[in-house]
């Protein structure tokens, strides 16, 4: 066994005193301010007197504990909403929203008495209790952090602490003292499927792979995470890129490859940016280059920015592209286990599946398995985000509910002001522009790969975009389907001219042109782009059509016979107005209306014109008593 | 190859010899070439096609098939708005609108004419915790509203005129 061991340990061991401040720089901090804060610390430090140590191998210099801090940066830690997010260890303390500004206050009285500052601490929404620590805060509490829980603990740029925790021993246990069969068996019977959208189990790729005859095969990781609404292969990539290595060793060795490719999106520059930084560092420590471990066995890894092309998450367009063409599918078979890049059998992994591999080999399989349900072992990263109280990236256990995902860990569904709305919920889309909508009805759904199957939703790349009841689920496929047929490559003419056509029929529906045959249409060519397209970004195309007209049909149908849209998200079928019995009459959206369409005294009920009413929505949103609806 | 042709172009032979001349290294030459230039101007696609044994039609099928590249030139100050679903639920049409509507812009007049500001949408930033998101350069700014968004224009554009001023 080599299993990981606890970063804190490591670190305070032999060190009574010593702290450690992890400042979260994953985009979303970064976005928020995490880099200043981080020089702010380095400042205030400096002044207050304390010997600061950025690197895991510096702390073996201090020879005074208690007046050293290890300042460390970390990955994604979630809670991007809360962020820069600051921990202080061994105490456990979680600050959100520091500003450089509170910086020298944390310095001084933490770090100096330590002393805690509440103002700095999260508030528990429900019970308005302050939080010490991660512990406490719900949207941590319901999770279970298996491929993230080094994100957030490790400094990614660092190689050293990620070896010192046990890093790459599964790999040197795999070059060392594993055949490659009784690896691929391992993963077989480890249960384990492709986190990016499909399910497939990831032993069998491998085996398959490795018996073909070729000496020449690769290994690709997929980092092109290109639906919209997900990122935990970017979190992943930017918190903890050398599991992502690590899990490309053990599938190198397992296939008998000798090259890699890391195929990142170039929208992704920081995760570009660390992978490389791994890949370096590896290469310097002898675990990648012409004898890995000292085996005397080869494996290089390249890493190559994507260059905007979501249909190059598809395998074999991804392939085609690291060869420098055009990202285009092309029939399977041939599978890429038996002809892949450059005519090579080649086994291509999605990162948080790669991310998990290391994990398996260093807990063993039994305990791998008792994660999760029985078809689907292990943990699901999701990218939860849209109308909920917590967004950020969630780590859970198959077999949760769909519920405990909605209310426990993101804390209930928001309204258009951000407001808790216990009655919000609508529909959550699951799976990017390939998922399907879930709904009220599928509340106690346990999610796994087969129960998501089954009622035509997909767990997909594990994109969760959860919408409230102010959302018009028909404009929410038409957005869907303006991006795909955006990024369909051209090469399938049901996929290219259909999604066009659903597009036309979208927009005739939510400009009011439409009439029940329309939905007729719509319904048969969403039928036949599936069936008529080669890859899987035309095959699942039509998904969120369909998926909405089967659940809320009755929307579509307000917009074909009654020319309404219930929200009043499309502005042609809007239809404005004033609840007599909510207004109070404050004059608020009377002085705000651009065009003077609104009329009334003060402390009485107003009224709008729907001939001048340009339907911009000024109204709705200064209005403190919610008697604005329609808009 | 003439020497004035070869000079004109020394950038963009330094950029193909790193790749050791490597026509599988197509996209990420020109992804370094985009970053001298800003885009990929027509004549240096051609030069790039006849360096690497390439027809320019396989060139400029590669460039024009990935997002990523640009065949106009762009703004010194590249504002990419996300468009992703957290985005979009989170109302980025209005930001959209907001700065199109400042900078006189819209989809299919992308650029100021100063070259100061391009405006695009992209699918998603990866950044949905933060929605709405925008970038500009490569700077990343989160939860946005219009008014936001404007705000930061204005802001530029002040830094912009300062010492003219």
């Amino acid at each position: 066994m080599c299993e990981l061991r606890d970063a804190a340990e490591i670190v305070f061991k032999g060190r009574a005193g010593l702290r450690k401040v992890v400042i979260c720089t994953g985009t979303g901090c970064i976005a928020n301010g995490a880099m200043d804060v981080y020089a702010q610390f380095i400042r205030e430090m400096t002044t207050a007197g304390f010997n600061i140590v950025e690197m895991f191998r510096g702390l073996d210099k201090v020879t005074d504990p208690l007046k050293s801090i290890y300042l460390s940066k970390s990955g994604c830690q979630g809670f991007c909403q809360m962020g820069p997010l600051v921990k202080i260890l061994p105490e456990d303390i979680l600050y959100n929203l520091v500003r450089p500004g509170d910086v020298r206050e944390i310095v001084e009285k933490t770090l100096g008495s330590g002393a805690i500052i509440e103002r700095l601490l999260y508030v528990n929404p429900v019970n308005k209790e302050r939080c010490r620590s991660q512990k406490e805060i719900p949207f941590y509490q319901r999770q279970s952090r298996f491929v993230l829980k080094q994100c957030g603990e490790l400094n990614p740029e660092d190689i050293q602490e990620y070896m010192a925790i046990g890093g790459y021993e599964a790999a040197k246990k795999c070059f060392i003292r594993m055949t490659p069969d009784a690896i691929c068996k391992d993963m077989i019977d480890s249960g384990l499927r492709g986190r990016g959208g499909g399910g497939f189990p990831t032993g069998r790729k491998w085996e398959v792979t490795r018996i073909q005859a070729d000496p020449k095969k690769y290994v690709i990781c997929n980092g092109d995470e290109g639906d919209p609404g997900a990122f935990m292969d970017r979190s992943v990539m930017e918190g903890n890129p050398h599991s992502v290595i690590e899990g490309m060793m053990i599938a190198a060795r397992a296939i008998g490859a000798d090259e890699g490719y890391v195929y990142v999106r170039a929208e992704y520059p920081l995760a570009v940016k660390r992978i490389r930084m791994a890949c370096a560092d590896a290469l310097k420590e002898g675990i990648l280059g012409d004898s890995v471990f000292g085996t005397g066995q080869k494996l290089h890894i390249h890493v190559m920015e994507g260059a905007g092309a979501f249909v190059c998450g598809e395998e074999t367009a991804l392939m085609a592209s690291i060869e420098g063409k055009r990202g285009m599918p092309s029939p399977k078979p041939p599978f890429p286990a038996q002809s892949g890049l450059w005519g090579k059998p080649t086994v291509i992994n999605n990162v948080e599946t790669l991310a998990t591999v290391p994990l398996i080999m260093g807990m063993g399989i039994a305990n791998f398995r008792a994660i999760g349900t029985r078809t689907s072992p292990g943990t699901k990263t999701f990218a939860l985000s849209g109308h909920v109280a917590n967004t950020g990236l969630i780590e859970v256990p198959f077999g949760l509910t769909l519920q405990e995902i909605i209310f426990d860990v993101g804390g209930g569904i928001t309204d258009k002001k951000g407001r808790i709305d216990p009655e919000g919920f609508k529909a959550v889309q699951i799976g990017g522009p390939s998922g399907g909508c879930l709904t009220k009805e599928h509340f106690d759904l346990a999610l796994d790969f087969d129960s998501l199957k089954s009622i035509g939703a997909m767990v997909g790349s594990g994109g969760l975009v959860a919408m409230n009841r102010s959302t018009c689920m028909v404009n929410i496929a038409k957005y869907f389907m303006q991006f795909t047929q955006k990024e369909s490559c051209g090469k399938c003419v049901l996929c290219r001219e259909g999604t066009k056509q659903l597009l036309f029929l979208l927009e005739d529906i939510v400009e009011g042109r439409a009439t029940l045959e329309t939905l007729d249409v719509l319904q048969e060519l969403a039928g036949a782009v599936q069936k008529g397209s080669l890859c899987g970004l035309g095959k699942t195309a039509p998904n969120p059509v369909l998926s909405t007209l089967k659940y809320f049909r009755e929307e579509y149908m307000a917009h074909v016979v009654d020319k309404c849209c219930p929200t009043g998200e499309c502005k042609a079928l809007a239809k404005p107005e004033i609840l007599a019995d909510k207004c109070k009459g404050c004059t608020a959206c009377v002085k705000k209306c651009p065009v003077g369409a609104i009329t009334g005294e003060v402390k009485k009920a107003h009224t709008i014109n729907r001939a001048l009413c340009v339907k911009c929505g000024v109204c709705a949103a200064v209005c403190k008593f919610d008697a604005i609806v329609g808009v | 190859m003439p020497t004035l042709m070869l000079r004109k172009f020394e950038k963009v032979c330094a950029i193909i010899d790193k790749h050791g001349n490597d026509a599988a290294r197509l996209i990420p030459i020109l992804q370094e070439i985009q970053e001298e230039y800003r885009y990929l101007p027509e004549e240096v696609m051609t030069f790039v096609a006849m360096s690497l044994g390439l027809s320019p039609a396989k060139v400029f099928g590669v460039a024009s098939f990935y997002a990523h590249f640009a065949l106009e030139p762009k703004g010194k100050y590249v504002i990419r708005l996300c468009d992703g679903t957290a985005c979009h639920v989170k109302s980025s049409e209005g930001i959209l609108n907001a700065l199109y509507k400042r900078l006189g812009l819209s989809a299919k007049v992308p650029t100021t004419k100063d070259m100061l500001f391009t405006v695009e949408t992209v699918s998603c930033l990866g950044a949905c915790g933060l929605a709405p998101v925008m970038v500009v350069n490569d700077k990343v700014y989160g939860q946005i509203s219009p008014e936001k968004a404007v705000a930061l224009v204005e802001d530029i554009v002040k830094k912009e005129d300062g010492p003219n001023v």
